[in-house]
């Protein structure tokens, strides 16, 4: 087990590397934002005693009764403890796309085009489920 | 509380070790009675009394997933939409994120070892990744008692397919099937239970692509994760050894957070479900590896099988308006 060549392949490891980075950023991110929502140093858009009035109506209904926002509109209330708690959200679901991203060159320096190919269209299906065109 | 230790002596058999364990899920259960009992009615329990139960809950559960060879999510949704207050929005919202941080947090290692491949999880993921949109876009339209109903019904179906599935340990293809060929999807892993370097192909290609369809519909509409689909198909259709099978179901999970986009979105994932639900289990799954090593996987496995059935009945009656 002393060469990690032999089981990975450089693709694999760089795709190791970016993504073992980019979980840790998106957790420690999670879990300053929510430690500031629970001390109540940010202001939350829906104050935390009266959630339980809301959980239990469905996202667009507790969209509509609490004013939150969907899609990106969230980034322009970032300064609200709850909505902050977002970012750690998003950071860790963007992290595969990224860490796909990070390899294309190594597929397409070996003249590995499907594996290009695949991972262009998977970061496109995942821009797209990001963008919130679809409805 | 109790302490592993590991080394020239155990304090804790095995079996003091699964009663523990055992105990220790009761008492997490009992000490969210309140909360349990007063599911629908949110003004039983402070606030916070929700989030901290969320934690406990999700804390046991990331201890028997890992033992058990199931991901965070197909435990995480019927039992805490079951049982807690939430809207099932809200709790597959939290599902997907469970599923997703735990297959995160995972891949990196796994990857590292070979005990995942990279090759084999891009075309899949793809199929995965569009099929999950589409799922998840269902689920948020189905109406909650139906998608209850549905729930339960595949919550069932899974506890059949835990309790029947049969395990390759490693399958030993021989000839590899066109595609596969072509996009030289194999890998060699070190097996350390048998001391030696594996290699492996794989075939049926063709066939796994299409359930592979199936499965990422079923997981964005329930929230499930699929690590429940994707291990058997990987390793009984196509043919990949069992820890590679595992390791890469853990990676397709991590690549496809296309269902996750479409809950937040839609404003349904919400920090205060997700985040205590997300530490929890993470924690939870910490000890669990450790209790791998000294508790028997099978008895764990038994012990997830009949608390998915509880759960499972428990969606269904609550989907047709039996046991609200």
């Amino acid at each position: 087990m002393t060469d990690p060549h032999k089981y990975a392949s450089p693709e694999q490891l760089r795709y190791a590397k970016v993504l073992s980075l980019g979980v840790q950023t998106g957790f420690l991110i999670l879990v300053v934002s929510f430690i500031l929502y629970m001390a109540g140093v940010l202001t939350p858009l829906v104050p935390v005693d009266q959630l339980p009035n809301y959980w239990g109506l469905s996202a667009s209904e507790f969209a509509k009764a609490t004013g939150t926002p969907t899609g990106w509109a969230w980034l322009a209330l970032i300064g609200k403890g709850d909505v902050l708690n977002l970012l750690g959200i998003v950071v860790l679901a963007s992290v595969s796309a990224v860490s796909t991203l990070a390899v294309l060159p190594i597929f397409a320096r070996r003249g590995d085009w499907a594996h290009v190919a695949i991972s262009v269209l998977l970061v496109l299906v995942l821009a797209v489920s990001a963008a919130n065109v679809l409805h | 509380m109790f302490s592993v230790q590991q080394g020239n002596h155990m304090t804790i058999s095995a079996a003091n070790l699964r009663r523990a364990l055992f105990s220790l899920l009761l008492l997490a259960f009992c000490a969210n009675a309140p909360a349990f009992a007063a599911a629908g009615s949110a003004g039983a329990m402070p606030w916070w009394g929700w989030p901290l139960s969320l934690f406990v809950v999700c804390f046991f559960l990331g201890i028997v997933a890992v033992p058990a060879g199931v991901g965070g999510g197909v435990l995480f949704v019927p039992i805490v939409g079951g049982f807690f207050p939430f809207h099932l929005d809200f709790v597959r919202g939290g599902g997907l994120m469970v599923a997703l941080a735990s297959a995160l947090a995972a891949s990196p290692g796994l990857l590292r070892l070979g005990l995942a491949s990279l090759r084999l999880a891009l075309p899949l993921s793809l199929l995965v990744a569009v099929s999950q949109i589409a799922g998840a876009m269902l689920g948020l339209i189905l109406p909650a008692a139906i998608a209850q109903t549905a729930l339960g019904v595949i919550i069932l179906g899974i506890v059949a397919l835990m309790w029947t599935a049969k395990k390759a340990e490693v399958p030993g293809i021989q000839k590899a099937d066109p595609l596969s060929a072509a996009l030289r999807i194999n890998g060699i892993f070190h097996d350390t239970a048998r001391g030696q370097d594996i290699e492996w192909l794989v075939h049926r290609t063709p066939m796994a692509l299409v359930t592979f369809v199936f499965i990422g519909i079923l997981a964005g509409m329930f929230g499930l994760g699929a690590g429940w689909a994707n291990v058997p198909t990987l390793n009984l259709l196509m043919g990949v050894p069992l820890k590679v099978a595992a390791g890469s179901s853990s990676l397709i999970l991590s690549m496809t957070s296309s269902a996750a986009w479409v809950y937040i979105n839609q404003g349904a994932i919400l920090p205060m479900i997700v985040v205590p639900s997300v530490i929890g289990m993470m924690m939870g799954a910490m000890i669990g590896v450790r209790l791998l090593r000294v508790v028997k996987a099978s008895a764990i496995r038994q012990m997830v099988i009949g608390m998915l059935l509880f759960a499972g009945l428990r969606a269904l009656l609550k989907g047709l308006g039996i046991w609200l």
